[in-house]
C-alpha cells in the first residue's frame, strides 16, 4: 500500500484522439456476410452478460432473465447460453439459484455501484457477501473522484483490495469512461487496473453516457494486448452499455479480432454488458437463418 | 486473403495456445491471427459498371475514331484479365483535340463565373450520384482496394469539383485587383495511380478560372477518364471544352509539344517532367510539375505510438504505395525503435491483401507488371545491401501483380532504397537522436513533396515544420487530402500548387498593374 500510494499525477504515453477515432471508423467498415456473420453473431451471444441493474428489479425479474441467459431462443438449439447474468449484490443468491448447472456464470455489481461513493470497509465487505452467496464474477467501479483529483495510487491500492476480497471470483473494473472524459486518461485507468490486478477491463456502469464507444475499446484491447506482451498476463475486456444491435456487436468484435486476435475471441476474455442487444442479435440470427425479419414480438421480452 | 503474424526475417512465430487457454506467464508471448473467426468474402458488385468492348477519343464533345484506326487493350491488374479496347491517339487526333478546344475557349471564358460553376455543380453531383460505378470501374481499371475508391477516390473527385465550383465566380476576391484572366487551352497530362482523382485535381482548377482542356490519361488506366466524359456530356458541358485523348507516352509527348497550348501540366515521373520542362524551355508556354517524392515520416519517442503506427502504414501501403507523397522513408527517435519498429512489423501482418474488390481488402493489386519489376528490383537491392527485411506471410493470389506489405530496417541514407522513388508498398526504417539529424536526413533527399511529423508535443511539430524542405507537411496524420489545401513539390518533386487558392494561381494570368496603368 505504501508503495503504491506514491502514484499520483502519473503519466502515460499519449493517445491521439483524432487517430484512435479513425482507426476504430476504419475497423467498423468490415463487411461480415454469411457464416462470418452467423459466427459473429453466436459469438456475440456466448460472450453476452445479460444484465438488469435498476431499482425496480425484483426476484421475478431476475428469475425470467436468468431463464433468457440459459436458453436465449428456445426453438433453435444450436443458439449458445449467454456467458453471465449480471445483479445487484441482494439478487446474488435468486440468479445462483436459477441458474444452477446451466453453466451460465452469475455476475454481481459491487463496491457502492454505480458511484461508488461509499467508504472502502463497506466495498469490501459488500464484494464479499456477493462472492459468499455464490457470485462468481464481480464488477466493482473504480473512484473517480479519486482518480479525477490525481489520487491514482488511492485507486489502484483500492482495486487491488477488492481482488483480494474477491477470492476465486473473477473481477472486472468499471472505469466509467464516460466520466474521464480523455483517452489519455482511459490509459491511465487501465494501466491502473491492469497493474492492481484486475482480471478484466470494462468500460461503463450504462449509468452514464457515454457508455462503451468503439474508440475506447479500441484503446483498452491494445492496453491488454501490450499488458500480455510484456508479462504473459491476459486480462479480459469487457464492452458494457450503449451496444443495442447485432451489427454494432460485430464491429466490436471485428476489433477485437484484429487488435488482440484469436485468443480474446472468447467468452472468457471478451464480454458484452448488454440489456437490450440479445433480441436484436437473435433477430439478425433468425434472418439469416430463414432470409426475412421476424416481428420484435417473436422474441420473448424477458 | 488470410495473413497470418509470422514474419520471414526474425519475427518470432505465432504461439499455438488455443484461444481460450489462459494465459500464463511464460506462455508463448504472440498474438494468433486468423484460425477462430475469418471473414466471408465480401465482394462487390461489378454489373454497375459495364465495360465496352471499345471507346473512343473524346473530341469536341463527340465520341471520335482514331485516325490511325488503332486501339489497345486496357487489363485489370488483379487478374490480367483484358477490360476493353481504347483508341490509340497519335499527333493528328492531340491536333484536332486542341483545334477543338482553342475553338470552345473564346465562349467558356466569357461565360459569367457563376454559369461555369453551375456545370462544376452538376458534374460534382453526378460524380456522386454515379459514386458506386465509379469506384469500381476504378478498381477494377488500377487494381486499388474497393474500400479506398469508395472511400477516397470517388469522394475526393467530387469534392474537387464542389470546391472549385465555388472558385468560378469568385476569381476578383481571390486576385483583387488583379484582372484575373484564363490562360487558354491547356494540355494535361495524369498518371495511372489516382487516374479519376488526378483528372478532377486537374480539370477543376483549369474549368472554373475558364480554360479549356485536352486531358492525356495514362495508358494503363483510362476507363475513369473515359466515364467522366459521359459526366460532362449528361451534365451538358458545351463541346469541346474538355476533350480526351488516350494513348502511351507518343500521344503525351505529342499533346505537351503542341504549339497551341498555353499551359501543361503534368503529374507523373520526375524523369518525364524534365523532359517536358525541356520540351517547353524558350516556348513562353506555363507549365506547372508535380512529380515524384520520398517522404519522411519523422517520429518522437513522445509521439502517440500506436496511432503513430497507423499513419505510417497508411502513409505507405495506402494504394499499395502509388503515391508520389507516400511516406516511404521512416525515421524514428532511436530509443523507440525497437518497439516502434515490433509494433509495425504486428500491425502489418494485419494488412489484407487480394481481391481489390472485396469491401474487407486493405491492399490491392500492384498496377503493372513494369511496376511489379521496379519493385522487386529495388527490394532485391536492399537485400543486398544486407538491409533487414520483413514481410508478413501472405497468401497472395497466382494470377495478376501482387507484392506484400514490406520493411526494411537497418537501412542508411546511402541505400538505394533510401533515395529512390520505389512507388511501391516498401518502407525503409532509419534512426536518429536529436532533432536536428531527423531534419538533415529528412531532408537529405533530391525530392521534397511531403513529410510528416509525429509528436505529441505542439512546439516540436512547429520546430519541423518549419526546417522541413517538403511541399506538404503531415502532423499526427499522413495521405490526408482535401481540395482546399494546395498540394505540391520542392525540388525535383516539382513546382506549382494544386488546389486551394495557390492551385487556382496556376490556372490564371494575372495582369491588373497594366490594365489599371
Amino acid at each position: 500500500m505504501a508503495a503504491s500510494s506514491s502514484l499520483s499525477g502519473l503519466r502515460v504515453p499519449p493517445v491521439d484522439a483524432v487517430a484512435l477515432e479513425t482507426r476504430a471508423a476504419d475497423l467498423g467498415t468490415r463487411s461480415l456476410k454469411k457464416a462470418a456473420k452467423v459466427q459473429g453473431l453466436k459469438l456475440a451471444i456466448a460472450m453476452m452478460d445479460l444484465t438488469t441493474l435498476e431499482g425496480m428489479d425484483t426476484p421475478g425479474k431476475v428469475r425470467q432473465l436468468c431463464g433468457k441467459a440459459a436458453r436465449p431462443l428456445p426453438t433453435r438449439p444450436d443458439v449458445p447460453a449467454c456467458a453471465a447474468v449480471c445483479v445487484y449484490p441482494d439478487l446474488v443468491p435468486v440468479a445462483v439459484a436459477a441458474l444452477a448447472g446451466t453453466g451460465v456464470q452469475v455476475a454481481s455489481v459491487a463496491t457502492g455501484f454505480p458511484a461508488g461513493r461509499i467508504d472502502r470497509a463497506s466495498k469490501l465487505r459488500e464484494v464479499a457477501r456477493a462472492v459468499r452467496d455464490g457470485a462468481t464474477e464481480i464488477d466493482m467501479v473504480i473512484d473517480r473522484g479519486a482518480f479525477l483529483a490525481g489520487r491514482h495510487g488511492f485507486v489502484a491500492d483500492e482495486i487491488r483490495a477488492v481482488k483480494d476480497a474477491c477470492g476465486p471470483a473473477h473481477l472486472k473494473v468499471i472505469l466509467e469512461t464516460g466520466e474521464l472524459k480523455t483517452y489519455d486518461n482511459v490509459r491511465l485507468a487501465c494501466r491502473l487496473a491492469l497493474h492492481a490486478g484486475g482480471d478484466f477491463l470494462k468500460t461503463s456502469t450504462g449509468k452514464v453516457a457515454p457508455a462503451s464507444t468503439l474508440p475506447v475499446v479500441l484503446l483498452m484491447l491494445e492496453e491488454v494486448r501490450d499488458h500480455f506482451l510484456a508479462t504473459g498476463r491476459m486480462v479480459g475486456v469487457k464492452a458494457a452499455g450503449g451496444i443495442r444491435t447485432g451489427k454494432d456487436a460485430l464491429k466490436y468484435l471485428v476489433t477485437v479480432a484484429e487488435t488482440c486476435g484469436d485468443r480474446w475471441l472468447s467468452p472468457a476474455w471478451f464480454r458484452f454488458g448488454a440489456s437490450s442487444l440479445l433480441n436484436d442479435v437473435l433477430m439478425q440470427l433468425e434472418k439469416e437463418r430463414t432470409g426475412r425479419y421476424q416481428r420484435p414480438t417473436d422474441f420473448s421480452a424477458d | 486473403m488470410k495473413t497470418n503474424d509470422s514474419t520471414r526475417s526474425g519475427g518470432s512465430k505465432a504461439g499455438k495456445a488455443g484461444g481460450a487457454a489462459r494465459g500464463r506467464r511464460g506462455a508463448a508471448r504472440e498474438l494468433n491471427f486468423g484460425g477462430v473467426w475469418s471473414y466471408a468474402p465480401a465482394p462487390e458488385a461489378t454489373e454497375v459498371a459495364p465495360i465496352p468492348a471499345r471507346q473512343e477519343l473524346f473530341v469536341g464533345g463527340a465520341w471520335t475514331k482514331p485516325m490511325s484506326g488503332r486501339y489497345f487493350a486496357t487489363t485489370n491488374p488483379a487478374t490480367e484479365a483484358v477490360l476493353g479496347e481504347v483508341a490509340h491517339a497519335d499527333a493528328r487526333d492531340v491536333a484536332a483535340a486542341v483545334k477543338a478546344a482553342t475553338k470552345a475557349s473564346p465562349a467558356w471564358r466569357k461565360l459569367p463565373g457563376d454559369e461555369r460553376a453551375r456545370y462544376l455543380y452538376r458534374v460534382a453531383r453526378i460524380l456522386q450520384e454515379r459514386a458506386r460505378e465509379f469506384a469500381v470501374l476504378e478498381t477494377l481499371d488500377n487494381g486499388k482496394p474497393i474500400k479506398e475508391t469508395r472511400d477516397v477516390d470517388v469522394p475526393l473527385a467530387a469534392q474537387h469539383f464542389f470546391h472549385h465550383a465555388g472558385w468560378a465566380d469568385k476569381l476578383d476576391l481571390l486576385f483583387p485587383g488583379q484582372s484575373p484572366e484564363p490562360l487558354g487551352v491547356v494540355g494535361q497530362v495524369i498518371p495511372w495511380n489516382f487516374p479519376l482523382l488526378m483528372a478532377a485535381w486537374k480539370l477543376a482548377p483549369a474549368l472554373a478560372a475558364g480554360n479549356t482542356v485536352v486531358l492525356k490519361p495514362a495508358e494503363s488506366s483510362p476507363l475513369t477518364a473515359l466515364r467522366l466524359c459521359e459526366v460532362f456530356q449528361q451534365a451538358g458541358l458545351p463541346p469541346g471544352v474538355v476533350n480526351v485523348v488516350t494513348g502511351d507516352g507518343a500521344t503525351g509527348a505529342a499533346l505537351v509539344r503542341h504549339p497551341g497550348l498555353a499551359k501543361v501540366a503534368f503529374t507523373g515521373s520526375t524523369e518525364v517532367g524534365k523532359e517536358i520542362q525541356r520540351t517547353l524551355a524558350g516556348s513562353g508556354r506555363e507549365l506547372t510539375l508535380e512529380l515524384g517524392g520520398k517522404a519522411a515520416h519523422i517520429v518522437c519517442e513522445d509521439a502517440a505510438l500506436d496511432q503513430a503506427v497507423e499513419g505510417v502504414v497508411r502513409g505507405i501501403f495506402f494504394n499499395q504505395g502509388h503515391v508520389c507523397c507516400a511516406g516511404s522513408r521512416l525515421l524514428v527517435q532511436e530509443g523507440v525503435h525497437d518497439a516502434f519498429v515490433q509494433k509495425l512489423a504486428r500491425r502489418m501482418a494485419r494488412i489484407r491483401v487480394g481481391n481489390p474488390l472485396d469491401k474487407n481488402t486493405d491492399m490491392g493489386a500492384i498496377h503493372s507488371q513494369a511496376q511489379l519489376a521496379r519493385i522487386r528490383e529495388l527490394v532485391a537491392d536492399g537485400v543486398a545491401a544486407g538491409c533487414e527485411l520483413h514481410q508478413p506471410a501472405c497468401a497472395l493470389p497466382k494470377k495478376g501483380f501482387w507484392f506484400p506489405p514490406t520493411m526494411f530496417t537497418g537501412v542508411s541514407l546511402g541505400h538505394r532504397i533510401a533515395r529512390e522513388e520505389i512507388f511501391g508498398p516498401v518502407l525503409s526504417v532509419m534512426t536518429w537522436r536529436t532533432p536536428d539529424e531527423a531534419i538533415e536526413k529528412a531532408n537529405n533527399s533530391s525530392y521534397g513533396l511531403s513529410a510528416g511529423v509525429w509528436t505529441d508535443k505542439g512546439a516540436r511539430i512547429l520546430w519541423f515544420a518549419e526546417r522541413l524542405r517538403a511541399g506538404v507537411v503531415w502532423n499526427n496524420t499522413f495521405n490526408r487530402f482535401d481540395a482546399a489545401s494546395p498540394f505540391g513539390g520542392y525540388k525535383e518533386s516539382g513546382f506549382g500548387r494544386e488546389g486551394g487558392k495557390q492551385g487556382m494561381r496556376a490556372y490564371v494570368r494575372l495582369q491588373g498593374a497594366l490594365a489599371s496603368g
